[in-house]
This record gives C-alpha cells, sequence and structure tokens, in this order.
C-alpha cells in the first residue's frame, strides 16, 4: 500500500505549543463523506487535528453487522474500519496530507482488530482505555478488557514501530461516564491508563479529562492531572493532555451550546491543556454535520486565542489543587500497591470497591459510590463506598430520587440554556 | 402502578449509553416495579434468554444511539418468533434514528415489527409507568396513539 508518511498526534501537538489544537469527534459510514470530512478539518484555518470516529457495530466487534448495514444502504453513527478494510481507511485518511494527524476514536472494550486495521492503513493515532472502553460502555468482564487491551496495545506499538512510525494512544479515563464522576476519580483513571500504555509499550501518550461542571474547579483538575503525569509517568515518555467538551446532557439551545463549547476552550487554555476534542450546537439534537464541526472547530480556536491573551479564569498556577491532587493521588497509589503490574491493580481494585464508578451499571463495578453536585455548582462525591479517600473528601450522602438524577443531568444543560441555577 | 410488577429493562445490541438505563430503572423502582437491568450493548441472545427465563410483566427496551430502528425491530422479531417471549408486553423508545425529529417515521416499522408502544423522542420518560399500566389493561393501542408515535 502506497502512502505518504503523516505526523503522528504527539509530534503534531508538541510543534503546535502555544496553541490549543482542535479536534472534532466526526464519522459517518461511507467513504466519500468521511474522506471529504477528514480534507474539511484539515484545511480549516485553526491548529486541527482529524478524527475518524468508528460506529457502533465496529465498536462492540459486530462487522458483519455493519456490512449488512452499509450493503443496506442503512446510515451508520460512524465510520466502520474493520468493515470497510485498510485500503479503503487509508484511502480515506489521505486527505488530511502528511501534515495533519488522523486520530481513530472507537470505544472498544476489544480494540485488536480495529487497532491492526487501522496499523495497516498507516494510522497510529488513537484513544481509549482497559477501564474507560469496558466498564461504561461494555458488557464484557473487565478482566478479558485488560487482556485484549494489553495484547492490542502492544500489537499497536509493534505495528507502528515495524513502519518507522510511533503509536499515540489517548486515555478516555478521563471521561468515564461523562457526568457525575468527581474530579479526583477521572484523573486518577486518566494517570492509571496511561501508566498502562506505558507498560505496554506505547511511547507517546495524551492524559484526558472531560469538563464538568464549574470551570474553576476543572482548572484545579487539570493543575492535579499534569502534576501527577509529570512526577508518575515514566521519564522519555511523551505526553500531553486532551480537555473534552462537556460530554454529559448538552444544552438545547445554540446560544447554551456555543457558551459551554466557549467555556470549554478557556478551561484548556487556562488549565494548561494541548488539545481540546469540540462538540457542536447539533450535539442535544442529533448527530452533527460536518458544517457544524467546522464550525465548532473553528469558535473554540478562536476563543482559545483570545483566551491566551486575556481570561477571566485563574490560570494554572493560581489555583489551590491540593484537594483534587490528595484524593486522585490516593486512589492512584491504592491501586498500584496491590500489584505490580498495574493492569492486575485495576482489577484487584475494581473487585475491592477501591475505585468505584458512580452509577455504573457494569457487573464489575460496585456500585457503592455517587457523585452530585453542591450548592455552589461544583461536583462532589454524595457517596464514597470503599474509595480510598482522604477525610477531606466528605462525602454529602442524600436521597436521590430518578427527579433528583435528572435535573443533576441537566444541571449544565440548563444552566447554558438560561434555565435553573 | 397499583401492582407489583417485574420489568425486564435492556438497550439494544450497539448501544453503549447508560444514563438512560440508570434513570429508567431508578423511576420504575419508585412506581414499585422490580427491575431486572440487562446494562448497555445486549446482544440479541442475552435479551430473549433473560426475557424467557424471567417471563416479566414488560420488556422495556430504551436505545439513544439512533441504531434503535434497525436493532430494535430485529430483536423485537427474534422476541416474536420464541415460544416462550412471543406474548410478553414490550415498549421502545429513546433517539431511535439518527435523524432526529423526522425518524418518527421508524414508530410503524417498530410496531410492525411486534413493539405494543413505541416512545418518540419527543415523549416524557416520566409517562412510562402510566403507560404500562395501560399496557397491562389491555389498552395498548390507545398508549401508542397518546404517545404521538403515529
Amino acid at each position: 500500500m502506497k502512502r505518504a508518511s503523516r505526523i503522528g498526534l504527539g509530534a503534531y501537538v508538541a510543534a503546535a505549543r502555544g496553541t490549543l489544537v482542535v479536534q472534532p469527534r466526526m464519522g459517518m459510514g461511507d467513504p466519500a463523506a468521511m474522506a471529504a470530512a477528514v480534507r474539511a478539518v484539515a484545511a480549516l484555518p485553526a491548529r486541527t487535528a482529524a478524527t475518524i470516529t468508528l460506529d457502533s457495530y465496529t465498536r462492540v466487534g459486530d462487522h458483519r453487522g455493519a456490512r449488512r448495514a452499509l450493503a443496506a444502504g442503512e446510515r451508520l453513527n460512524g465510520f466502520p474500519l474493520v468493515a470497510h478494510g485498510p485500503a479503503v481507511t487509508a484511502r480515506v485518511a489521505d486527505p488530511a496530507g502528511p501534515g495533519v494527524p488522523v486520530q481513530v476514536r472507537h470505544g472498544s472494550a476489544r480494540p485488536g482488530r480495529i487497532f491492526a486495521t487501522m496499523a495497516t492503513a498507516g494510522l497510529c493515532d488513537t484513544e481509549g482505555g482497559p477501564v474507560s472502553y469496558c466498564l461504561p460502555y461494555g458488557r464484557i468482564p473487565l478482566a478479558e478488557s485488560v487482556a485484549c487491551w494489553a495484547e492490542a496495545t502492544e500489537e499497536l506499538a509493534a505495528a507502528c514501530a515495524a513502519q518507522g512510525l510511533r503509536a499515540h494512544l489517548e486515555t478516555f479515563g478521563g471521561c468515564l461516564l461523562g457526568q457525575l464522576s468527581p474530579p479526583s476519580l477521572l484523573v486518577a483513571m486518566s494517570v492509571l491508563e496511561a501508566l498502562f500504555f506505558a507498560r505496554h509499550g506505547i511511547t507517546s501518550v495524551s492524559l484526558s479529562y472531560a469538563q464538568q461542571t464549574d470551570a474553576v474547579q476543572d482548572v484545579e483538575a487539570l493543575a492535579a492531572l499534569r502534576h501527577l503525569a509529570g512526577e508518575l509517568l515514566p521519564a522519555g515518555l511523551d505526553w500531553h493532555v486532551v480537555l473534552y467538551t462537556y460530554m454529559g446532557v448538552y444544552p438545547r439551545t445554540a446560544p447554551g451550546a456555543w457558551r459551554l463549547l466557549g467555556d470549554s476552550a478557556e478551561i484548556a487554555v487556562s488549565g494548561g491543556a494541548e488539545r481540546l476534542i469540540v462538540k457542536t450546537v447539533a450535539e442535544a439534537h442529533r448527530i452533527a454535520t460536518v458544517g457544524e464541526n467546522l464550525a465548532a472547530l473553528v469558535h473554540a480556536s478562536r476563543t482559545a486565542e483570545r483566551a491566551y491573551r486575556h481570561c477571566a479564569l485563574p490560570r494554572i498556577g493560581q489555583v489551590d489543587y491540593a484537594q483534587v491532587l490528595d484524593e486522585a493521588r490516593a486512589l492512584i497509589e491504592a491501586v498500584l500497591g496491590l500489584a505490580d503490574d498495574v493492569g492486575r491493580g485495576l482489577l484487584r481494585a475494581f473487585a475491592g470497591g477501591l475505585l468505584d464508578v458512580p452509577f455504573c451499571l457494569h457487573r464489575d463495578n460496585r456500585g457503592l459510590t455517587r457523585g452530585t453536585i453542591d450548592a455552589g455548582g461544583r461536583l462532589v462525591w454524595a457517596k464514597t463506598g470503599r474509595l480510598p479517600l482522604p477525610a477531606s473528601a466528605r462525602p454529602r450522602i442524600h436521597r436521590m430520587t430518578s427527579t433528583d438524577l435528572l435535573s443533576l443531568l441537566s444541571h449544565v444543560a440548563d444552566r447554558q440554556d438560561g434555565r435553573g441555577r | 402502578m397499583r401492582h407489583h410488577r417485574r420489568i425486564l429493562l435492556s438497550t439494544v445490541s450497539s448501544d453503549a449509553h447508560t444514563w438512560n438505563l440508570v434513570y429508567l430503572q431508578m423511576l420504575l423502582e419508585e412506581h414499585g416495579c422490580t427491575v431486572t437491568n440487562l446494562g448497555p450493548c445486549v446482544p440479541d441472545d442475552v435479551l430473549v434468554r433473560a426475557a424467557r427465563e424471567e417471563q416479566p410483566d414488560a420488556i422495556v427496551i430504551s436505545s439513544v444511539n439512533g441504531h434503535g430502528h434497525i436493532d430494535g425491530a430485529r430483536v423485537m422479531r427474534a422476541l416474536r418468533r420464541d415460544p416462550g417471549t412471543r406474548h410478553l408486553p414490550a415498549v421502545i423508545g429513546g433517539k431511535l434514528g439518527i435523524g432526529g425529529t423526522a425518524d418518527e417515521d421508524h414508530a410503524a416499522a417498530l410496531l410492525a415489527a411486534g413493539f405494543d408502544v413505541v416512545f418518540p423522542d419527543s415523549a416524557d420518560a416520566a409517562a412510562l409507568p402510566e403507560i404500562l399500566d395501560g399496557l397491562a389493561a389491555g389498552s395498548a393501542r390507545e398508549a401508542v396513539l397518546a404517545g404521538g408515535a403515529r
């Protein structure tokens, strides 16, 4: 297969220093449409990374289902990379050109075939994690996900190295269910998944964190994430931080959606994140068009440019992030203390409830924790279960009804839409 | 809800979303139901087996990833084919296609596949317990019409 060598995500972000790299989430089933979207993102007058987001059949490994849907002319919610195969995938990524990275976003707990196919297509940038793509999204046992991810990660690193390329993996651990997981758990999961990737041969990683309910709290979390990454990741590992624009229930009004996106760009800049993955005005209603994605990228990039010069938010060096740092460190140290191997440590931690994702239905998650939003709008622990948190975590136990849950889930959307507190 | 009711709560095979399932479980439990929550990405055979074994008073399927009209119709046909599950009342709701409000056309196809009630995205999920009451009383078609699915 003939192809020009493309810059990797890690190198691209390093070269962009001082400019926020912005990236969409888009994916479509038709190769021509996907290629046109990649071309349009790469051509924008902003520092963009292109994305190929996979469809949900491919994510669960149902490649036959993806092929059937393609044959029947059904519209898929992403690009079926394995069903299309490496030759088509390489052609779809080509329009990005050699200077813009193309990341594959997938959501799979068994990523082996996706990684093998993308590597054959010359694509070496992807994301996920043994916990974050299993617990919230899958039903396969956590032990199986950890084993699949260990093997697939090593194979990806080797397949890319064999072509003279460097694999890059981004953790999804900084998102988990998208909302109501307090920041310290997100920071801890992101660091732990980055350690897992490094343990399995990856030399370039990014650590994710998803925007939550309070901008200053998010800057504190990003400060803690950088602090712990600098302290705990192996020397020589290339790493950067990526912020996700809010991943929960999105504002329904256009002004609310634009405001939330703009806020995330400011948080990224103030918190020292190098890259931002955006959401669009269509988020609350349907899958966004290419045009809506491009508009979101331009808006985020311009807002970030302004924020580098002036921003009302405190900068990473101006916030007191001791509490989120202490909590995240306690969680990470507890896991690393359980086994020499971080994968085994993760399994033991979840079995014992030392890691426990609020509202997660997976049977390998204890389900003893809950997050809530305090009167000041910060995301806090309602129940800490068996998490080994310092006393400062102080859970606010209260009864939660389905109506309460709905209002917590829509807190951010309601505020941006001009409703609620 | 007058009687203690057992609900089998599920999503479709390709759908990884769970907040809808967490919310519906809380809502149904508050209305006195006992809920078995199958979680995300439920393969067809897992749902059919669970339905056969549990014989719930109703099957509630919630999907928001846009593939619900495809996967929901397929698993419903499997449920209606199986002699152990064909009699069970079944409801589906959520974002069932990827085209927003234009997707309400999918409701007719889902009803044809065997669902008793289809909730479009515009419907209020909090009405579910009442719809299930109606279903138990045998007024399913009225419930569909009230849901605005046609």
